[in-house]
């Protein structure tokens, strides 16, 4: 056959073939974790602290050992006897899995009961009586600092005060020196408010101790099932290689699915203790109040401008709200993530920043929600911030960004945090973006508009972000490197079987990870099954979160898919009698050089594979990658929002949100578009409705779908979304990270678009989610709007 | 803690058990009658996943007793279509990418079902009102408004033939 394969057709980059988990998914067929039942299984349920500060003077669990149908009362007590009431954190601090001198924050973990059904084990909570001595909570950094307040981690020897890291980055002197040289310096305090990723799928865990075999086997809720495997062996001193983990369908991560919680932990060490399966799964609550929160963290920054607009340099302080416990999930190097991969888009000579972590009576974390390392409130507070320094100098948004976005000729770029960025094509993205949302014709809307007192207003965000965590030379978590791996092997009938060590919570790697493959070997990706999340079945790798699996696993793919091709060339050779320097590929299928007739399918080298190699060949098609990325990729995006804002109450609408991404080559359309459009509307979330905040006495406020708003079909707007395509030169298929960037970029257009719509009332600043309320009082008192949480006013 | 026995339609087969007052119909679904396809998915009855229909109308089975249902009957995603052929709705998710991690979808196609029953020529306002008691945490709603049309379409084009 001479005929070409079309790439398309058959399911290759660029194809938006229809989802292979569809299939189940559809029908109701999903295999998430609650769906299993083990053989002699119990159910675990926690009990949660109602106070978020005090000493545990007692806890009674007699009545709760009575009720018929409990088989165990776990207290913090019973743990330690294990070692296993405290833990490592992937921040290198401890963490409570059951408090046993003190809780820390309200919700946090007391005791758990198993029982035969979760009612029971809910009874067995009730049942159970604590007698506690309440402490002065603290409810943000700045209290946590203040003189007097009391030590949170009294656990830890030598702690003396409640800060949990300092760290600092950038050229300090070189900075000073540019804000001298500065004509205006434009400044912007904000504080990007606590929130929580939360899937719809709370955490959950099956834990299955075999006493017999000394397995342990656990189903969980995780985006990273071999970090977990290497955690597991450490918490609970298991050997490493009698530990499975399996990763079964997720509803949902965004982040909150990758730490180690103690409910994991506790299924664990009851399932070891009653030699049966243990099923923990978590309430809304239990999640919303206790799993790892994200973002939480005050800027106070500056831009150095020179009066024509062009930026000299940047400097920013972060505190960072840490909760009771330092266990932020990302590199250990940076101790709050990539915040300094701030302004990397822009073309900015120096730059200095410092933070500093405290802890806090509140849930600990925090995660990259939807955000790969802090890159959220990064691009957040930039996008704030360069608003900011447009208006101050009375120039246009737009124009303000053209003049200082990075040129398309001067890439590679080194930002002045140490970054450096791949590819981009910035101002065309911009362009493209502006074009859509009618520019200059909404801004003359707008001023008719704002003379008959209505009020609209247009925000732009744009900015490019570090995914793909990341190379070796300084990205590891627990010590282990951040590398990703695939295994492929191509049976004899040329059908194939892809092994990964990503995992995929929505994403559809077991789509789109075959999609690679089609384009390498030219197998249909019909052809190619995707396995991923057992650690006993699939190669090591770090996990999906922070955008990493295109760049990292699925880069590993077209190395592996690379390496059987180099060996089926060999096999077609043969099969082809001629030598290798005289075989041609193009896509399926090996052909001698200047006749283009006389060749063999790939699926033929795979049956030469098994049943005709030539003499001295290993027989099979297989082989595995790993691949160590040699730098992040650099997606690019520019959001464009319109609102109108109505005076009398401060609810805003949004009129059109245009999307533009540039995330490299598409491996599949439809699936980025998905992406996109979910990450935006988690943008729309933050900014308008969706925040955890604390009361004085440190009562957790969005700890249930009641308090904790997520936009439903009727709020969330409509999307534009437009593409430019600039591919990555260091990636194999030029494919670049996109599944957070709306998440990380899109709140800053929301918020930008309201401050716009309110900017002749000279107000700088109101703090995410602008409620009515606020955007109200905001326009009414002409002052800004903070939503740190209160502390008590005697204290 | 007493059981009493319900008798219960699912899905067109008569199902009996005895339960405790108590336990709330999704429990009875997923637990003893082994229907996982319908979720969990908050504890105060906002988010929608664990929608089934209750004598064709769509209920949060988290706010049920199962005794409540006694006498009726109760339709999940498992007796939407058939194994071999796929109900209108779920082809338009499948083409239209309404879905991502699946866990909203059985309940938001459960929605979308009574929606149509009631409009089977909605608006897109139609449906994002229809559906505002389904939170979807990974879609943006967009496609899964244009899953419902497409499905819509389908189900008026192939209406007055099999009645589904």
């Amino acid at each position: 056959m001479a005929q070409a394969l079309d790439e398309i057709k058959i399911g290759g980059l660029g194809s938006s073939r229809k989802r292979v988990e569809d299939d189940r998914f559809l029908r109701g067929k999903g295999n998430y974790t609650d769906d299993f039942k083990l053989p002699g299984m119990v159910h675990m349920e926690i009990l949660r602290s109602p106070l978020a500060h005090a000493r545990i003077k007692s806890i009674d669990t007699s009545k709760a050992w009575q009720i018929p149908g409990v088989h165990m009362v776990l207290t913090g007590e019973m743990a330690a006897q294990h070692n296993l009431a405290w833990m490592p954190t992937l921040s290198y601090d401890t963490q409570a899995v059951l408090a046993t001198d003190k809780v820390r924050f309200q919700g946090q973990e007391i005791a758990c009961v198993c029982a035969d059904d979760p009612y029971i084990a809910k009874d067995g909570c009730e049942a159970i009586v604590v007698e506690y001595e309440p402490l002065p909570p603290i409810v943000n950094p700045f209290q946590s600092q203040a003189e007097g307040a009391p030590i949170i981690r009294d656990d830890k020897e030598g702690q003396t005060d409640n800060i949990c890291y300092r760290w600092e980055v950038g050229d300090r002197e070189g900075t000073e020196r540019a804000f001298a040289q500065a004509d205006l310096v434009s400044k912007l305090e904000l504080h990007y408010p606590r929130s929580h990723p939360s899937p719809i799928e709370c955490c959950g865990s099956i834990a299955d101790y075999n006493s017999a075999t000394a397995k342990l086997t656990v189903y969980m809720t995780t985006q990273a099932p071999h970090i977990i495997r290497a955690a597991v062996a450490i918490v609970a001193e298991l050997p490493e290689h009698m530990i499975r983990i399996i990763s079964p369908d997720i509803g949902g991560g965004f982040g909150n699915k990758v730490p180690v919680y103690p409910g994991y932990v506790c299924s664990i060490l009851c399932s070891i203790l009653l030699a049966r399966p243990v099923k923990w799964i978590e309430d809304k609550t239990g999640n919303l109040i206790s799993t790892h929160y994200a973002r939480d963290i005050y800027y106070k920054g500056e831009l150095a401008l020179r009066k024509d607009g062009k930026i000299l340099a940047v400097r920013f302080h972060c505190d960072s709200d840490n909760g009771a416990f330092f266990s932020d999930a990302q590199p250990t190097k940076f101790k709050i993530g990539l915040i300094h991969s701030a302004f990397a888009a822009y073309d900015i000579p120096y730059g200095y920043m410092t933070a500093q972590g405290a802890y806090t009576n509140k849930a600990p974390g925090g995660v990259a929600y939807r955000c790969s390392f802090r890159v959220t409130e990064a691009m957040f507070f930039q996008e704030r911030a360069i608003q900011a320094a447009a208006s101050d100098l009375g120039m246009d948004q737009a124009a303000f960004r053209r003049l200082n976005l990075v040129k398309d000729d001067q890439f590679p770029f080194r930002t002045p945090y140490g970054f450096l960025l791949d590819s981009g094509q910035y101002e065309k993205c911009l362009d493209v973006g502006l074009n859509a949302i009618g520019y200059d014709d909404f801004l003359r809307e707008k001023e008719e508009a704002r003379a008959q007192g209505r009020r609209l207003g247009i925000g732009i965000s744009t900015m490019t972000e570090p995914l793909g965590a990341g190379n070796s030379r300084e990205y590891d978590i627990l010590g282990i490197k951040m590398f990703d791996a695939a295994e492929l092997r191509v049976h004899p009938s040329g059908k194939a079987i892809l092994k990964i060590g990503s995992q995929t919570q929505g994403q559809g790697h077991e789509t789109t990870f075959a999609q690679i493959v089609t384009h390498e070997l030219g197998i249909p990706a019909a052809d190619i099954l995707v396995q991923h999340g057992d650690t006993d079945n699939t190669p090591f790798g770090m996990g999906t979160y922070a955008s990493r699996s295109t760049p990292v696993a699925g880069a590993a793919t077209a190395m592996v898919a690379r390496k059987v091709r180099a060996k089926a060339r060999k096999l077609a050779a043969h099969l082809l009698e001629v030598s290798e320097e005289d075989v041609e590929w193009e896509l399926g299928r090996f052909h001698v050089r200047g006749a283009p007739s006389n060749g063999v399918s790939i699926q033929e080298c795979a049956m030469a594979a098994y049943g005709n190699m030539p003499d001295g060949m290993e027989p099979g098609l297989e082989n595995n990658a790993y691949y160590d990325p040699p730098n992040m990729t650099w997606p690019f995006a520019a959001y464009i929002v319109t609102v109108e804002v109505d005076p009398e109450t401060g609810v805003w609408d949004v009129l059109r949100m245009v999307a533009v991404d540039d995330c490299g080559v598409r491996i599949n359309p439809m699936i980025v578009e998905g992406q996109i459009m979910g990450g935006m509307t988690e943008a729309y979330a933050m900014a308008n409705m969706q925040f955890i905040t604390y009361d004085a006495e440190g009562n957790c406020v969005g700890s249930n779908y009641m308090d904790y708003l997520l936009p439903t079909a009727w709020e969330t707007p409509g999307f534009e979304l437009h593409e430019v395509v600039t591919p990555s030169p260091h990636h194999p298929i030029g494919a670049k990270g996109v599944g957070e960037c709306a998440a990380v970029g899109g709140p800053a257009a929301f918020v930008n678009a309201v401050m716009d719509a309110i900017d002749d009332t000279g107000v700088r600043n109101i703090d995410m989610p602008l409620l009515p309320d606020r955007v109200w009082e905001a326009m009414k008192y002409r002052r800004d709007i903070s939503g740190m949480p209160p502390v008590k006013s005697d204290s | 803690m007493e059981e009493r026995r319900i008798n219960v339609v699912v899905n067109g087969e008569p199902k009996s058990a005895d339960v405790e007052p108590r336990i709330l119909l999704v429990h009875f679904l997923r637990e003893v009658l082994g229907l996982t396809g319908t979720h969990i998915g908050c504890d105060t009855t906002n988010c929608g996943v664990c929608t089934v229909l209750v004598d064709g109308l769509p209920m949060k089975s988290c706010t049920m007793f199962a005794v409540m249902a006694d006498g009726h009957e109760v339709t999940t995603v498992e007796g939407l279509g058939l194994p071999s052929e796929l109900h209108p709705i779920q082809e338009g998710f499948r083409e239209e990418h309404g879905l991502q991690c699946g866990y909203c979808t059985p309940g938001m196609m459960m929605a979308s079902k009574a929606l149509l029953d009631e409009n089977p020529n909605p608006t897109e306002e139609d449906i994002r009102w229809g559906l505002s008691g389904n939170l979807c945490r990974c879609t943006g709603y967009q496609n899964i408004v244009k899953s419902v049309l497409w499905a819509a379409e389908k189900m008026r084009s192939e209406a007055g033939a099999i009645s589904r």
